[in-house]
């Protein structure tokens, strides 16, 4: 049975395919989806996959996620397909990317780094300092974070 | 980019270049020649923490080549009234052509270079940089040594906290040392430090043992244990006073093998090593004039003399 089958199709919103299996939840908390409100989301995991072996699918219903909410995908699932569905067509296909820097996406939690002082007016900015598996490092104290902490600290 | 926040800044290039005009610069650090290279120019001096050498160090450097110091600490100064760095920066970057800063947090002078548009040279933050230091303990080791490679290199003491020797091991193994490590197990440089610089190719041993660590090394780098640094005074008394060098401890050390510290010294050097031929720290603390001279002119985009004359 197709994946596709085991949730209607939506009518407008976003479609998140080639999740890795598992993370699905991780996608939902990574893109801040406000799981309060009222559009309604999909979620399918663990379904078989011939890319991937087994993947997770994401359908949220009337809510176009932006290019910079795409982003932060990328540190999960890099290899994400997405749809802009409108009508119940795609509309458009969106490519996520892993930026080189993550501004403003999660926090450093070092107690001693200078984006401790919440009067200071800076971004929190993160580098990417290795792809896989996923590792970055605080720009200005260099404190590093794995995804696992990114999910954490997310703003 | 002008400013010199961590030594990545540098290239090995720049950095010999750098330690070849400090050589040059020697006569004038020692006030034997004047050279008003730096005449009109402001430096800031921003110490948001205790310092001795470094600020006067840097004021000599500046002072010597002709340009004027604002002296700044927070004690007393709208910081004290709840002044954020950013509006700090905004108010020297109107008053200084170049501005060196010191700062309890780690990341704060990388903050400030963003901020404003003067050179920023980062004299410590937190426990994290303190290049110009590097940069002149590098040239404390070629003047003895005359190259870093193949160097043995031991460093000794606070490994956790201490910014001297974070920023140093990065620049020693760039140029070919090998390190040996000796701290007690609470005070091991952190695990990500020790990864970067192995996953460089660096040859790198750990140790609680300095005694063991005298007769194979080049350079001893002693450091201070440091009490402000420590959450918790109980976890400092287990510590203190756990490496002590003295003059009897030079009898197993190779010929030309240099002892080296940041200083201050609490009990760390005992004061008989001071006259013995191993004893550099001194001379260390006075090289800070010439390098932080050549590291001024860099970054205000001065040249030094090929030839500096009396």
């Amino acid at each position: 049975m197709s994946e596709m089958r085991r949730v209607t199709a939506i009518c407008n919103g976003t479609v998140i395919d080639h999740i890795p299996a598992g993370h699905a939840l991780q996608v939902i908390k990574m893109l801040r989806i406000d799981t309060n409100r009222s559009n309604p989301v999909s979620l399918v995991m663990n379904v078989p996959s011939d890319k991937m072996g087994r993947k997770d699918l994401l359908k949220i219903e009337d809510l176009e996620l932006n290019q910079e909410e795409l982003d932060r995908l990328a540190l999960i699932s890099p290899n994400a397909s997405v749809a802009i569905i409108r009508n119940y067509g795609v509309a458009e296909k969106r490519v996520v990317e892993l930026a080189e820097e993550l501004v403003n996406v999660a926090r450093c939690t070092f107690s001693n780094c200078v984006t401790q002082n919440p009067r200071e007016p800076l971004p929190q900015k993160l580098v990417l300092y290795s792809r896989d598996p996923i590792e970055v490092r605080c720009y200005y104290c260099g404190k590093r974070q794995v995804l696992d902490d990114i999910i954490d600290n997310l703003i | 980019m002008s400013d010199v926040v961590t030594m990545d800044d540098l290239s090995n290039e720049e950095i010999l270049s750098i330690l070849e005009d400090s050589v040059r610069l020697v006569p004038v650090a020692r006030g034997a020649v004047h050279l008003p290279l730096l005449e009109g120019k402001v430096l800031a001096n921003m110490f948001y923490e205790n310092s001795t050498r470094t600020r006067m160090s840097f004021e000599t450097a500046m002072k010597r080549l002709g340009g004027s110091v604002l002296n700044f600490s927070s004690i007393g100064t709208s910081v004290a009234k709840g002044e954020t760095l950013f509006d700090t920066m905004q108010m020297v970057e109107g008053y200084a052509d170049i501005a060196v800063i010191r700062h309890p947090r780690q990341g704060a002078a990388q903050y400030s270079a963003d901020a404003i548009d003067i050179p920023i040279l980062n004299a410590g933050d937190g426990a994290g940089n303190h290049p110009t230091q590097t940069m002149l303990d590098l040239f404390t080791i070629m003047e003895a040594h005359g190259t870093i490679e193949g160097l043995n290199v031991v460093l000794v003491g606070d490994l956790r906290y201490g910014r001297t020797v974070h920023s140093l091991s990065h620049a020693l193994i760039r140029f070919g040392a090998e390190l040996t490590l000796v701290s007690p197990e609470t005070l091991m440089m952190p695990d990500e430090i020790v990864n970067d610089l192995r996953a460089s190719g660096a040859t790198i041993s750990e140790s609680t043992d300095l005694v063991a660590a005298i007769p194979d090394a080049d350079v001893i780098y002693m450091t201070r244990i440091q009490k402000e640094r420590f959450p918790d005074e109980d976890e400092y008394a287990k510590v203190a006073g756990i490496y002590m060098l003295g003059a009897k401890d030079m009898d197993d050390a190779k010929d030309g093998m240099i002892v080296m510290h940041p200083l201050p010294r609490v009990s760390e050097l005992h004061p008989s090593l001071d006259s013995t031929v191993n004893a550099r720290y001194f001379q260390q603390a006075f090289n800070g004039v010439p390098t932080r001279m050549a590291l001024l002119c860099r970054s205000l985009g001065v040249e030094i003399p090929e030839e500096v004359k009396k």
